[in-house]
């Protein structure tokens, strides 16, 4: 295989598998703020042994988002130097701002959060946990600024530079916020930040039903229940509405991805429809198998159902993205966004009714659920990433002037062997399903043995108030499941 | 939204794009330098674990003593390497791909520690612990081991092409030179990290701390004395710059002493002064290096014209001056609060429920 190819498959594999962690820390960091909050407002015990819980959780996830996104900030030097030397007036910017504005500011609330509970005050503890939070979301935005400059560029212009006697081509920003708030930055953010905060939701939500079924930890998880239903069918309502407006700008912005999202061949006079599932056939360019809406996509993308929405042949065949693949992310992304909204809005229903417990089988679908909120959001990462295609950096037009755009085939490191980049995917292969079967492992761990009781809390407090804490740490480590004590270790 | 318009007058009247260019240079000095110190002490205590701590309770103890801290120590790796990519986007492409395999060993490094450190508690079985163990060892060793050869090669020069195309190997980044250097970052993040344990830790455990640092400290002089001679016979330009500006002498000088004084500090009873003290030798360090190198980024053995400078390498002035405007607002605020984050955690490590 060649060089692109391998890198290709490097990135996207290395970044998929990188981007189940953020969104977790992120959806999860707003329900334990929202966990300590609650405590901090009632002083009730089983408040702070959710936040104790869901902290351990989220230290194991957030370990693991480091660890996998150092690679990626890397990456781009390692396996696509021309792309870096192209974009890197303005993406390494985005870059840069993250590493001082987000990562600092997480990595270092992060000890406190984690390592603090008995050494600083409830209040100190608090205001870790939203820093936490938001260096988390500042992360977000700066990486999906980057992102979305490639999709959309915005306040830049195109320098040659006379390296050895070969003109090279270099971006370089000419307005610092117009780069940041590029026409689809915002849109993109917000359709992203409030994936994360679904799964958050969910995620909390499938715990704590585990544990009601059960009949486990029930103080704890009616309480953190009440914060995640509702969450999560608010945020899931919200991610439908973010997500009809990035369609819509897509249209202007890049239609050739809108158009392979929804396998739309050719352009007519007639309004478009729009296909509830199917199987396209870029050689043939048709959908087998497939059911269409007449006229739903020119009402879905210009509210007006009669005007036609440009397809795939008015862009030219060098520049057509692949259609199988985001078409069917695309649709698999909506699809499970309905489930989401429909399992969330009948739970809200029944647990306001009061008898959701009785309800199994839909406690078992909110179980499930965080697998289908993880699904949507890497389909809808895929969608974007491959829709996207050939281009790396989308060419654009600044001030009526058409600058010149990247394609993905031609950002590769020149010097970098295909030898070289299969034996870093092996090698990042098998450490990758290493710690995935460990997190799985330790996550399940933690879940299985779930928060403490407010009772045990509040004798382990008052050892504490008492400075038994060497008397509690020779306990420790001699048996599984010995309540508090074990905690940090289980 | 506020506008850079009073920023861009202060810019234009008093900054030309070669100052700001040795800006962006002084300011990767001090990341990278950053990160060598903070990174340097927990490197040097994931090397010295395994000999250090007898039991379990003092292997968490050692680990314990950088558990909050050293995540957001790595973290001036990567805005180092953000920066980098933003301020010299040719130097980033070109060093990042030369390095390619070096350079995903050192990333698997910093993952094995990452996870070593989160899950090795996680479970109370003797064999899941010594694997995480001895995976902590080996990922900081080697990861310390790299950054030497890394900053060998640099020194040294590489096989650098036309149009900033590498045509070296890795084979090629590693021979004596290189793997020297190596040994000296090595030896001195143990000995750091030696120090820094020893403030952290009490009793029976400190004892056996003390007992490395002085044969630690030896062996530092002696492969940093073998590095300096190599230095000059094999990388003779590295003394250009100190001998056309003879003022620069005074680093030499300064990280002299403070190695000598490393002994001293400890035999006075004073190792926070120490740790201050290698701390300082490790910041001398990276100036001679900044030294050496000035104004390259990255040297090319094979003709003096594919070298990448800081003039060739830079980006646009317009992105230099914003990323200056972005570090005036950071670095005050990761200052800040890496000082509360510090003080904290102040004082004799101890295990808690929240321990690893």
């Amino acid at each position: 295989m060649d060089v692109e190819i391998l890198s290709r498959l490097q990135f996207a594999g290395t970044i998929m598998f990188h981007y189940l962690f953020p969104p977790l820390s992120i959806g999860l960091g707003l329900q334990l703020f929202l966990c300590e909050l609650m405590y901090f407002r009632t002083r009730d015990l089983a408040w702070e042994a959710a936040a104790r819980f869901w902290t351990r959780v989220f230290a194991v996830n957030f370990a693991m988002g480091v660890a996998t996104g150092i690679v990626m900030e890397f990456e781009f030097g390692t396996n696509w130097a021309v792309y870096s030397r192209f974009v890197g007036d303005v993406f390494g910017s985005a870059l840069a701002a993250e590493g001082i504005f987000a990562f600092f500011l997480e990595s270092g609330f992060l000890a406190v959060l984690v390592f603090g509970w008995d050494r600083v005050g409830p209040k100190m503890h608090l205001f870790s946990t939203l820093m936490v939070f938001l260096g988390s979301m500042f992360s977000a935005v700066w990486i999906v600024v980057a992102n979305s400059w490639q999709q959309t560029p915005a306040g830049y212009h195109v320098v040659f530079h006379d390296v050895q006697g070969e003109l090279m081509p270099r971006a370089e920003i000419t307005d610092f916020w117009a780069m940041v708030f590029n026409p689809s930055s915002v849109d993109r953010l917000t359709h992203t930040l409030i994936g994360a905060l679904v799964l958050g939701a969910f995620f909390v939500a499938s715990v704590c039903s585990f544990y009601l079924l059960k009949g486990k930890h029930e103080e704890v998880a009616r309480r953190c229940m009440k914060i995640a239903l509702p969450s999560a069918l608010l945020f899931s309502l919200a991610a439908a509405m973010s997500g009809h407006d990035s369609a819509q700008k897509l249209v202007e912005t890049q239609p050739a991805k809108l158009a392979a999202m929804e396998a739309h061949f050719e352009t007519t006079d007639q309004p478009t429809g729009l296909w509830l599932f199917g199987w396209p056939d870029t050689a043939s360019e048709t959908v087998k198998f497939g059911v269409q809406v007449p006229a739903m996509l020119s009402f879905m993308v210009y509210n007006d159902p009669a005007r036609p929405v440009p397809g795939m042949d008015q862009i030219p065949i060098d520049e057509r993205p692949p259609v199988w693949l985001p078409f069917q992310t695309f649709h698999l992304m909506v699809g499970l966004g309905t489930l989401m909204i429909l399992v969330s809005a009948t739970a809200c229903w029944f647990w306001f009714r009061g008898n959701l417990i009785e309800k199994r089988k839909l406690m078992w679908a909110i179980i499930v659920m965080p697998l289908a909120a993880m699904t949507a959001n890497q389909a809808g990462w895929i969608t974007a990433e491959v829709g996207r295609q050939p281009w790396i950096v989308y060419p654009s037009t600044q001030d009526g002037v058409e600058m010149m755009g990247l394609k993905t085939a031609d950002g590769l490191s020149e010097s970098v062997t295909a030898e070289q980049v299969l034996s870093s995917i092996i090698l990042f292969a098998v450490i990758y399903s290493l710690l995935f079967a460990v997190w799985i492992f330790v996550l399940n761990n933690k879940i299985q043995h779930g928060p403490e009781s407010p009772q045990e809390l509040a004798e382990y407090k008052a050892k504490i108030g008492k400075g038994d804490m060497a008397d509690l740490i020779e306990h420790r480590g001699t048996s599984r499941g010995h309540g508090m004590m074990d905690e940090g270790v289980l | 939204m506020f506008s850079l318009g009073y920023f861009e007058w202060f810019n234009h009247q008093l900054l030309s794009y070669d100052t700001l260019t040795h800006i962006w240079f002084l300011l990767l000095g001090v990341l990278i330098t950053g990160y060598a110190i903070l990174d340097g002490f927990d490197l040097g205590v994931g090397m010295l674990h395994p000999f250090i701590a007898k039991d379990d309770r003092e292997r968490r103890l050692v680990m314990n003593s950088i558990g909050p801290l050293w995540d957001g120590n790595e973290v001036w790796l990567v805005t180092f390497g953000g920066a980098l990519f933003a301020a010299f986007p040719n130097a980033y492409a070109t060093v990042f791909s030369s390095f390619y395999t070096a350079f995903f060993l050192l990333l698997t490094c910093l993952i094995g520690r990452a996870v070593s450190l989160e899950f090795r508690s996680k479970v109370h079985e003797p064999v899941w612990r010594r694997f995480w163990d001895f995976g902590f060892f080996l990922s900081s060793f080697t990861a310390a081991l790299l950054l030497g050869i890394a900053g060998g090669n640099i020194m040294a020069g590489m096989e650098l092409g036309a149009k900033f195309h590498y045509e070296g190997s890795l084979l090629s980044q590693v021979y004596w030179y290189p793997l020297l250097v190596g040994a000296m970052t090595t030896s001195l993040f143990a000995l750091h990290g030696a120090i820094y344990l020893y403030l952290k830790t009490e009793d029976e455990l400190q004892a056996r701390v003390k007992r490395v640092i002085l044969p630690l400290f030896f062996v530092f002089c002696g492969v940093y004395t073998v590095v300096s001679i190599a230095t000059w016979w094999h990388v003779p330009h590295a003394t250009d710059n100190l001998f056309s500006a003879p003022m620069l002498w005074i680093v030499p000088v300064l990280n002299f002493f403070a190695v000598l004084n490393i002994p001293r500090a400890m035999h006075l009873g004073r190792p926070g002064y120490a740790f201050f003290t290698s701390t300082m030798v490790i910041a001398a360090l990276a100036c001679l290096f900044s030294v050496a190198i000035f104004p390259n980024l990255m040297l090319s053995n094979l003709a003096d014209e594919y070298t990448i400078t800081i003039y060739n390498g830079r980006s646009s002035h317009q992105t230099l001056w914003t990323m200056l405007v972005i570090a005036i607002i950071g670095i005050p605020c990761v200052l800040s609060y890496t000082v509360v984050i510090y003080w904290i955690f102040r004082g004799k490590v101890q295990l808690d429920p929240n321990s690893y």
